[in-house]
C-alpha cells in the first residue's frame, strides 16, 4: 500500500472539512482532487510563461510554445505514444472521441456499415456513435455484457460478424470497474479490418497505459481525472490515421494557406486544435504525470486494488448490500458499485455527506448499462492514491448508519 | 486491514433524523395510490435528468374538482414519499387550491417557517426538513411540478 498519509499532505483540498467531518473523498471516478505540484505549474506558467502558443515572433512566445509541446511530449511518453503529434489536446475525453466520430467518422463510415459500442459504455462513447450512425445511415450494435459485469467475448463476436468500420469500448468501466482486455478485443477488432476506439478516462489515471502494445487506434483520455485540470484531455492516435483525416474544427492555428474559398491545413496534430489551445491545462496535465510517475503507475494500480478488494469485502457484510461487476481483484480497478436494500442510491449519498463522505448516485452516465443491471441507480465509491483503508472504514460505518435510518440494522 | 463486523452505530445526526422520518419511509414502502387512471383527464411525465428520478402523474378532473390522482415513479425515498402524500392531499380539491398547495409546498422547501406548521398541507409536512439539504429539494417537488404542468397544460 501507498503512504496514504504523506500523499495527502499533498493535496490542499483534502484537508478541507466537510460538514463538520474530515473530507473523505470517493468520487475519483467523477474527478480528482489536484496536488500543490499541479496548482503550482498552472500558477508559474501565468506568473513567467504566458503567451499565445505557436504565433509570437518573441522570445515569452516560444517559451509558451515550449512549455505547451513539452506538455504533448509528456502525455505522449505517459501512454507510449506513436509520437508527439500523435497527441491532440483536448478538453476531455468527450471531445477527443467526438473529434473521431466527427472527423474520422464522417469521412469513412457510409449506409449500410456498422458501428460497435459496448453496453458498458459512457454516454460519451455511445452519443457521438448513434449521430454518427443516424447521420450516415449506419447501424449501431450494442455488445451485450455478462452477469458479473464483463464485456461478454461470444456476443462481441457475433457483433464483428458484420466487419464494423469502428469498434468503440472502454479499457476499463466507469460503472462497474471491469477493467476488460482491451489488447485482445483490439486483435479480433482488427482482424475483421475495423479501427478501434478505446475510451482511455478511467484507465490512464489508474493503471500503466502503454496505447502501442494495445494496438488501438484511438485512444481518449481526461486530465481532470488524473489530478490535472480540468478542460484538459487529449486524443492520442495513429499518426498515419490522422494525416489522413479530414480537420474537425476550423479556425486559426490549423490551417497552413488561408484563400478567399479555401484554405490548406497544418500539419498533424494542429491541423485538430484550433483557435488558441488551453496551455495551462497542458501544462498542468503535464505536472499531474510527472506527480504520478514518481509514485508509478502499477503502485498506484496495486494499492486501488487493495482498496476495492477490502471495500467489497466490508460492504458485503453489511446484509442486504449488492456490489456489481466482477467479483475477482485481477480484472477490477478501484471503482466499487452497490446498492443497499431499498435505501434509493440518493438517499446513500445524502447520509453519506453528513459525515463528509463524498460518492456518486445515479446513472453514472451509462443508462444501457443500468437497465441491464435492472436498477436505476447505484452507489458509487471510487478509490485514488490518496485514499486508505481509514476511508474504506468511514464509507462501511456510515453505511451502517443508513441501514439504521431505514430500518435495516438496530439503530 | 480490519475486516471485524461493523460496530453498531452512533446515532444519526438530528438533520438526519428529521429527514428520514417514520412517515416518510411508510410512504415510500407503501406508496399510496401507485398507478393508473383508466379515465385520466390530465396526464405528464417529468423526470430529473440529474439524477434519473421519474413520475408520470395522472389527474381526473371533473369540472374544476381533482377527483382522483394516481403516480407511477421511480426515485428517492423523498420524490416518491412527496408524490404519495400529494396524490393523498389533493383528493378533492378544485385546481385553484392545488396549485395555492404547490406555492405552499415550494414556501416549506424554501425554509418558510410559516409553511412548514401550515396545516392545509398535512402530512406533507413531514417533508419539512428537506429545506436543509438544498440539493433533495428538487426530489420533493417533482410530483408538485408534475401537477402544476398537468393542470397548467
Amino acid at each position: 500500500m501507498l503512504d496514504v498519509a504523506r500523499l495527502r499532505a499533498d493535496f490542499p483540498m483534502l484537508a478541507q472539512r466537510e460538514n463538520g467531518h474530515p473530507l473523505v473523498y470517493l468520487d475519483n471516478a467523477a474527478t480528482t482532487q489536484k496536488p500543490q505540484a499541479v496548482l503550482d505549474a498552472i500558477a508559474e506558467y501565468y506568473r513567467t510563461t504566458n503567451a499565445n502558443v505557436h504565433r509570437g515572433a518573441y522570445d515569452l512566445a516560444i517559451r509558451a510554445t515550449e512549455a505547451y509541446e513539452a506538455a504533448r511530449a509528456k502525455v505522449a511518453a505517459f501512454v507510449n505514444a506513436w509520437a508527439p503529434e500523435s497527441v491532440v489536446f483536448t478538453r476531455g475525453t468527450t471531445e477527443a472521441i467526438n473529434l473521431v466520430a466527427g472527423s474520422y467518422g464522417r469521412a469513412s463510415v457510409k449506409a449500410g456499415d456498422s458501428v460497435v459500442v459496448t453496453a458498458m459504455d459512457h454516454h460519451s462513447n455511445l452519443v457521438p456513435w448513434q449521430i454518427l450512425c443516424q447521420e450516415t445511415g449506419a447501424t449501431l450494435r450494442m455488445v451485450e455484457i455478462t452477469e458479473d459485469g464483463r464485456i461478454d467475448l461470444s456476443d462481441f463476436d457475433r457483433a464483428l460478424e458484420r466487419r464494423p468500420k469502428i469498434v468503440a469500448f472502454p479499457y476499463v468501466s466507469n460503472a462497474l470497474g471491469t477493467v476488460n482486455p482491451a489488447a485482445q478485443l483490439t486483435r479480433l477488432a482488427h482482424a475483421v479490418g475495423a479501427v478501434v476506439v478505446v475510451d482511455g478516462a478511467q484507465s490512464t489515471p489508474h493503471l500503466k497505459v502503454d496505447v502501442q502494445a494495445l494496438d488501438c487506434d484511438f485512444y481518449a483520455l481526461s486530465g481532470h481525472k488524473m489530478l490535472g485540470p480540468m478542460g484538459s484531455g487529449a486524443l492520442v492516435a495513429k499518426p498515419e490515421l490522422l494525416e489522413a483525416m479530414p480537420p474537425y474544427h476550423g479556425g486559426g492555428e490549423m490551417i497552413s494557406r488561408v484563400w478567399d474559398d479555401h484554405s490548406t491545413y497544418n500539419k498533424i496534430p494542429h491541423k485538430f486544435e484550433a483557435g488558441t489551445p488551453n496551455v495551462e491545462g497542458a501544462v498542468g496535465l503535464a505536472a499531474a504525470i510527472r506527480y504520478l510517475e514518481r509514485i508509478g503507475p502499477e503502485r498506484i494500480a496495486d494499492h486501488e486494488q487493495a482498496l476495492a478488494a477490502a471495500a467489497i469485502e466490508r460492504l458485503l457484510q453489511i446484509e442486504g448490500v449488492t456490489v456489481y461487476g466482477p467479483q475477482a481483484r485481477s480484472d477490477r480497478a478501484g471503482v466499487v458499485s452497490f446498492t443497499y436494500g431499498d435505501i434509493h442510491p440518493h438517499d446513500i449519498a445524502t447520509i453519506l455527506d453528513q459525515d463528509g463522505i463524498c460518492i456518486r448516485a445515479g446513472h453514472h452516465c451509462t443508462q444501457p448499462l443500468m437497465r441491464r443491471l435492472n436498477v436505476a441507480a447505484t452507489a458509487r465509491a471510487s478509490f485514488y492514491l490518496y485514499n486508505g483503508s481509514d476511508d474504506v472504514d468511514a464509507l462501511a460505518g456510515a453505511l451502517v448508519k443508513a441501514g439504521a435510518l431505514f430500518g435495516y440494522v438496530p439503530a | 486491514m480490519d475486516t471485524s463486523p461493523p460496530e453498531p452505530p452512533p446515532l444519526p445526526p438530528p438533520q438526519l433524523s428529521a429527514l428520514y422520518q417514520e412517515l416518510i419511509l411508510d410512504h415510500y414502502r407503501r406508496p399510496r395510490n401507485k398507478g393508473t387512471l383508466e379515465q385520466a383527464t390530465h396526464a405528464v411525465s417529468l423526470n430529473n435528468p440529474l439524477c434519473g428520478d421519474e413520475i408520470d402523474l395522472q389527474l381526473r378532473v371533473d369540472g374544476d374538482i381533482i377527483k382522483e390522482a394516481r403516480f407511477i415513479g421511480r426515485g428517492c425515498s423523498i420524490s416518491q414519499a412527496a408524490a404519495s402524500m400529494m396524490t393523498q392531499l389533493v383528493k378533492d380539491k378544485s385546481v385553484p387550491q392545488a396549485l395555492a398547495l404547490a406555492d405552499r409546498m415550494s414556501a416549506m422547501m424554501q425554509g418558510d417557517e410559516g409553511a412548514a406548521r401550515d396545516k392545509t398541507l398535512g402530512e406533507l409536512r413531514a417533508l419539512a426538513g428537506v429545506s436543509k439539504f438544498p440539493v433533495r429539494i428538487k426530489c420533493a417537488l417533482l410530483p408538485w411540478n408534475a401537477l402544476t404542468d398537468a393542470v397548467k397544460a
